[in-house]
């Protein structure tokens, strides 16, 4: 057998499960690690059959606590590495997605979420993690997270989340949803030239001299990274750390170690954050959505316009960080917010944090998706109550 | 009248991190020995420091990666051993061990170390035993003997503890043996064997444990356990690890019994590789 293709460069009928592993191969992950669990399955199996053509890794960890750990270990080593799993594996992912953040080491984690809380609705939809992602792990971090909407963003997002978790050197969440995991669309793989690649910073000394692997001196306050077996005989620990990597318990060690994370990600929000407008120029109503419920709130804000009602839609394309500039931009012109999402209101809660007003929720628990109707109606509400 | 003399320097200083000395472990401890050991080990093997990765996890024999003057990742509770997976399958060329204790690889990290050595994977585990949770103070784990006190069994402890070569053994680790803290040569001379035995191996070490588990067990000092150990200790040459020989218990006057108890060539663990037809 001949070794397979890396970037299968074509226009392709797949799922976005599929979408999402041939996306991590096009953007040179070798080495994934992951536990079998509904909706995501599809990307460890179609992963199981591609990694090994392309000299990859590919395991089946004994859980998710080890998934985690072991792409933790294999971006140590500097390999590209990833997992993928829903609900009840992010929970336990957890513990060492905390790890990531504390070591400041690179990987992508996927959630294809489904109905929860706990074993919930294996086999359909959900967007309920979206403040497990934010929150999920203990202490003060910041996290990102991207949100597809379609197998395209599985693709397109899956490659932009190894390059912003190698940018930034932080574990990088792809919180997709059954709906777009196993929605089969069009996906427009490109020439491998095409596709964008975002080095690690490295070290500019060499081996043997005194370096610092966690001094960040640049403006955006990532330190470069050193793999094992480089030579630099580095010490990573999920303690608190000095630039120099030993432990330090004291508390001023602490508040710089955990203000440069959190200040890390804040400071570089920009480049992390994307989000999609329509029709926002003249909109005085804005839905805010993101995942497979932006499909039916861009279906709404289409139908209310032919009714003439100025609303327009900002999808979240990524969830963490929040927009916030955005948000607070659109706060300052528009009358009215409606977060449309398959929870009972976690992205309502952070629209109502940063616009500083009560936003109408349209909200289901999960299981199906929200239909453009509900969505419609919130409008056509929303539009009495500013047109009056 | 003899005078002391000081040196600058000690022939490990080039393994272990000096500037990190005072350690955090206790007097009478027999970690700080399985630690020597360890990077006395990597002084005589053929490979270069470089090329060495120690993984520990949480606990007081987790410290050892942050002591060891080598590539060494200080990991969460029980997840060193997934986490030295994703090193050695990326970088198979580099010799990744992992050093942590009896708490972290057999409880709360009791699943890893099962499935890793049921794979057979190229990975050197270095376990110091000391029958309790020492860090946080002296309570009871998987280790513990039955009727031992903790400062979570003031009763006794109730549980039957884990046999940690028979389970090895069971699940397919290529080389098994248990020493003591007391057993410096041997346990080198292990670490070293273990280096070039391609497969998982598990090393498995007794160590006194003063503060958190002697002074629950009358057992005064760390001397005092090192004494029992030589007291007790059998040499088994047999490859017996049925369990009941296996069990340890300090109180009773059984025999310890130490030795390789598995070593064997099983298939070690390699990611599928597709070969390249012309």
């Amino acid at each position: 057998m001949m070794p397979g293709r890396t970037v299968l460069t074509a226009k392709h009928f797949m799922n976005g499960d599929e979408a999402c592993a041939e996306g991590a191969l096009a953007a040179g992950c070798r080495f994934f690690a992951g536990y079998p669990i509904t909706p995501s399955t599809e990307i460890a199996e179609h992963l199981a059959r591609r990694l090994p053509e392309v000299n990859g890794v590919f395991i089946q960890m004994e859980d998710e606590l080890a998934s985690m750990a072991a792409i933790l270990g294999a971006s140590a080593a500097g390999s590209r590495s990833m997992t993928a799993t829903s609900g009840p594996g992010l929970s336990l992912m957890m513990e060492n997605i905390g790890l990531g953040v504390m070591l400041e080491l690179p990987c992508v984690v996927v959630d294809v979420q489904r109905g929860s809380p706990s074993t919930g609705l294996p086999t359909m939809a959900g967007q309920a993690d979206v403040m497990q992602a934010r929150w999920g792990t203990h202490g003060d971090h910041e996290i990102a997270a991207y949100a597809p909407w379609s197998p395209q963003e599985m693709f397109d997002l899956t490659v932009l989340s190894f390059n912003v978790a190698d940018r930034y050197r932080l574990p990088v969440l792809l919180m997709s949803d059954e709906v777009v995991g196993h929605m089969v669309e069009k996906v427009v793989i490109p020439p491998a030239e095409q596709i964008q690649y975002w080095e690690r910073k490295r070290p500019t000394s060499p081996p043997g001299s005194r370096f610092d692997p966690f001094r960040a001196d640049d403006e955006d306050l990532v330190p470069p990274i050193v793999h094992a077996g480089e030579g630099y005989r580095i010490h990573y620990t999920g303690l608190t750390h000095n630039e120099h990597g030993y432990p330090d318990m004291s508390a001023e060690t602490h508040n710089r170690l955990v203000t440069r994370l959190v200040e890390k990600v804040r400071r570089n929000a920009d480049q992390i954050i994307r989000t999609e407008g329509y029709y926002l120029d003249d909109a005085r109503i804005v839905v805010v959505s993101f995942g497979c419920t932006a499909r039916s709130a861009r279906r709404a804000v289409r139908e209310a316009r032919q009714l003439n009602i100025p609303v327009g839609l900002l999808r979240l394309i990524s969830l963490w960080p929040f927009p916030e500039h955005i948000v607070r931009d659109l706060a300052q012109r528009v009358d009215d917010f409606i977060v449309a999402e398959m929870n009972l209101g976690q992205m309502s809660r952070e629209v109502e944090r940063v616009a500083r007003r009560e936003v109408k929720g349209v909200h289901h628990a999960g299981g199906a998706m929200i239909s453009p109707e509900p969505i419609l109606e919130a409008i056509v509400e929303s539009a009495k109550v500013y047109s009056a | 009248m003899t005078q002391a003399t000081f040196t600058d320097s000690h022939p490990l200083d080039q393994i272990i991190r000096s500037d990190r000395m005072p350690h955090i472990w206790c007097p009478g401890c027999g970690i700080g020995i399985v630690m020597h050991c360890y990077a006395q080990a990597i002084l005589e093997y053929s490979l270069p420091a470089e090329k060495h990765v120690v993984v520990s996890g949480i606990g007081c024999s987790g410290r050892v990666a942050g002591y060891m003057n080598i590539d060494s990742y200080h990991t969460t509770h029980g997840r060193a051993i997934p986490f030295a997976l994703g090193i050695k399958l990326t970088k198979p060329e580099l010799m990744v061990t992992v050093f942590s204790g009896d708490g972290d690889l057999a409880a709360i990290g009791g699943n890893h170390l099962i499935h890793a050595a049921r794979r057979n994977v190229d990975i050197k585990v270095i376990c110091v035993n000391n029958f309790n949770y020492g860090m946080t103070g002296g309570q009871v784990g998987p280790t513990t003997p039955k009727g031992a006190f903790g400062t979570t069994a003031p009763y006794g402890n109730p549980e039957q503890p884990f046999n940690l070569p028979y389970l090895l053994a069971a699940v397919g680790a290529n080389f098994v043996s248990r020493w003591t803290a007391m057993h410096v040569r041997q346990v080198k001379e292990d670490i070293l064997y273990s280096f070039s035995k391609p497969g998982f191996t598990f090393i498995e070490v007794l160590a006194p444990c003063p503060v958190g588990f002697g002074k629950s067990n009358d057992i005064e000092d760390g001397l005092e356990e090192m004494e029992l150990y030589r007291q007790r200790s059998v040499l088994v040459c047999d490859g017996d690890v049925r369990a009941e020989g296996l069990v340890i218990d300090l109180r009773e006057e059984k025999p310890i019994y130490v030795g390789r108890f598995i070593d064997r060539d099983l298939a070690v663990y390699m990611p599928v590789k597709l070969e390249t037809v012309e």
